[in-house]
């Protein structure tokens, strides 16, 4: 099975878009899981309900927010066009709405790991000194680390099919926004491209089933840990 | 000197203690669910009492009038706890390591591990220790912190005998050889005896009696129950 250079530039594109978005998506996702499994505060579940919508909404409708924001005109696009930061109708948007779109799995994903690391060991790190930073790094997410991976194999595979925000918010220019799955909608929908579109069909299908392997291996690894402690 | 005067609410359990002690060695000594281990995390800093002083020679750790709670990282305080607490994704070397002050010396960690012969197993993981060999990482992990004061929470408990035996023998020298001022929770009349110089008896969250370590061993020796202790105490 052999690619045409423009299955290949979608390919590849997908890959760095994904990578990008699920890269910059990480340190917020980190921040708002921790927040989630380790503080109450006022208003915690409109907060969890807020950073979940991306999973709940039409993607179309993140898209088009997206565009309202970072378009040329939008409250925040005006301000990066000016600073020759624009990201509107480029792969740095492209890759914005994989975060959007990947940022509540790997926020479910790590409150969860979160979550099942044990306090008490947090506590006696503090006991022996370690400031919250310190605790933080050295146990909380070392011990988290099946969960971290299991949520970054989802991410990336959401991120990697991501269709309707990008499309609405990028559009489709080839090099520069055409990702694999937008690839794959345009070949589908001119005659004769069965062939092409079956290949990249094929190809979303390995990353994918990859994808959700790693996450359910590490997923099951962890499980397994826990049952016997 | 330890100066404990606390008042804790946690759920239906109400703890109302207060003491003074000028021993190096106290045991906190009652049944369980008396408010023992409660009164130690209070003194580690991870429960906080809604009135009170805690104070061990001299060093103000919380007091309510003046506005003093350290957080636990800044208490300076050796905690073993029963459960031992080791990180399970660190070796123990790393794990004796943890808490030791920037300033240590290699000579430092070399002695303890000589003296609680943790020599042979540095490279491994606590999932692969005893239960004897995870207490003695995990009083060797509060002593390289170099504290102010020990806090061993049932160091013994859930040990088998040869384990128990082991451990006790390497807390008897450790009595002997360091002079911090250590605070002990026990329900074990034996290992109360073998290291503590002074017992404060708890009872339903209550200070039922301080008596001097003879005077506790004569009570067991009579009659082998807290309540005939507690009575010689008062009588």
């Amino acid at each position: 099975m052999l690619l045409t250079h423009a299955e290949i530039v979608a390919l590849a594109l997908s890959f760095k878009v994904s990578l990008v978005g699920v890269a910059c998506s990480l340190p917020v996702a980190v921040g708002c899981a921790w927040l989630l499994a380790r503080t109450r505060f006022f208003g915690k579940p409109v907060f969890e309900g807020l950073l979940l919508l991306p999973l709940i909404l039409p993607p179309v409708v993140t898209g088009y927010v997206l565009l309202i924001l970072f378009g040329h005109h939008g409250a925040i696009g005006r301000w990066l066009d000016a600073a020759g930061l624009s990201i509107a109708f480029r792969w740095t948007g492209a890759a914005l709405a994989a975060a959007v779109m990947a940022f509540p799995l790997l926020v479910v994903a790590l409150r969860n790991a979160f979550e099942s690391v044990d306090r008490k060991l947090e506590h006696a790190a503090a006991t022996l000194g370690a400031g919250p930073w310190r605790i933080f790094f050295g146990i909380t997410l070392p011990l988290s680390a099946r969960g971290l991976v299991a949520g970054l194999a989802l991410a990336f595979a959401r991120a990697f099919g991501e269709f309707g925000a990008t499309i609405t918010f990028v559009s489709s220019i080839p090099g520069q926004t055409r990702t694999l799955p937008i690839a794959l909608y345009e070949l589908i929908s001119m005659p004769g491209g069965e062939n092409g579109a079956l290949r990249l069909t094929l190809v979303a299908v390995v990353v994918a089933v990859i994808a959700s392997l790693i996450a359910a291996l590490m997923l099951l690894r962890g499980g397994t840990r826990e049952a016997e402690a | 000197m330890i100066e404990l005067d606390l008042a804790l609410q946690r759920s239906e359990f109400s703890l109302e203690l207060a003491l003074r002690s000028p021993a190096r060695a106290l045991a906190l000594f009652g049944p369980s669910g008396c408010g023992k281990t409660s009164t130690l995390l209070a003194i580690a800093g991870l429960l906080h009492p809604r009135r009170g002083r805690i104070a061990i020679d001299g060093h103000a750790l919380f007091d309510a009038d003046a506005n003093i709670d350290l957080p636990p990282a800044r208490r300076n305080l050796g905690v073993v706890f029963q459960d031992a607490r080791l990180f399970p994704h660190l070796s123990v070397r790393d794990n004796l390591r943890y808490g030791m002050p920037r300033a240590a010396t290699a000579q430092r960690f070399d002695d303890v591990v000589q003296l609680l012969a943790l020599s042979a197993f540095l490279k491994r993981k606590p999932g692969q220790l005893s239960g004897g060999q995870i207490r003695r990482v995990a009083i060797g992990r509060a002593l390289l912190r170099e504290p102010h004061a020990l806090l061993l929470d049932e160091p013994l408990a859930n040990l088998h005998r040869e384990a128990r035996a082991e451990v006790l023998e390497y807390l008897r020298g450790l009595k002997r050889g360091f002079t911090l001022s250590t605070i002990l929770v026990s329900h074990q009349p034996d290992e109360v005896i073998a290291l503590a110089d002074s017992v404060a008896l708890i009872e339903d969250g209550r200070l039922a009696a301080l008596q001097s370590i003879d005077a506790f061993q004569s009570s067991i020796a009579a009659s082998g129950s807290l309540l005939a202790a507690k009575a010689c105490a008062s009588g």
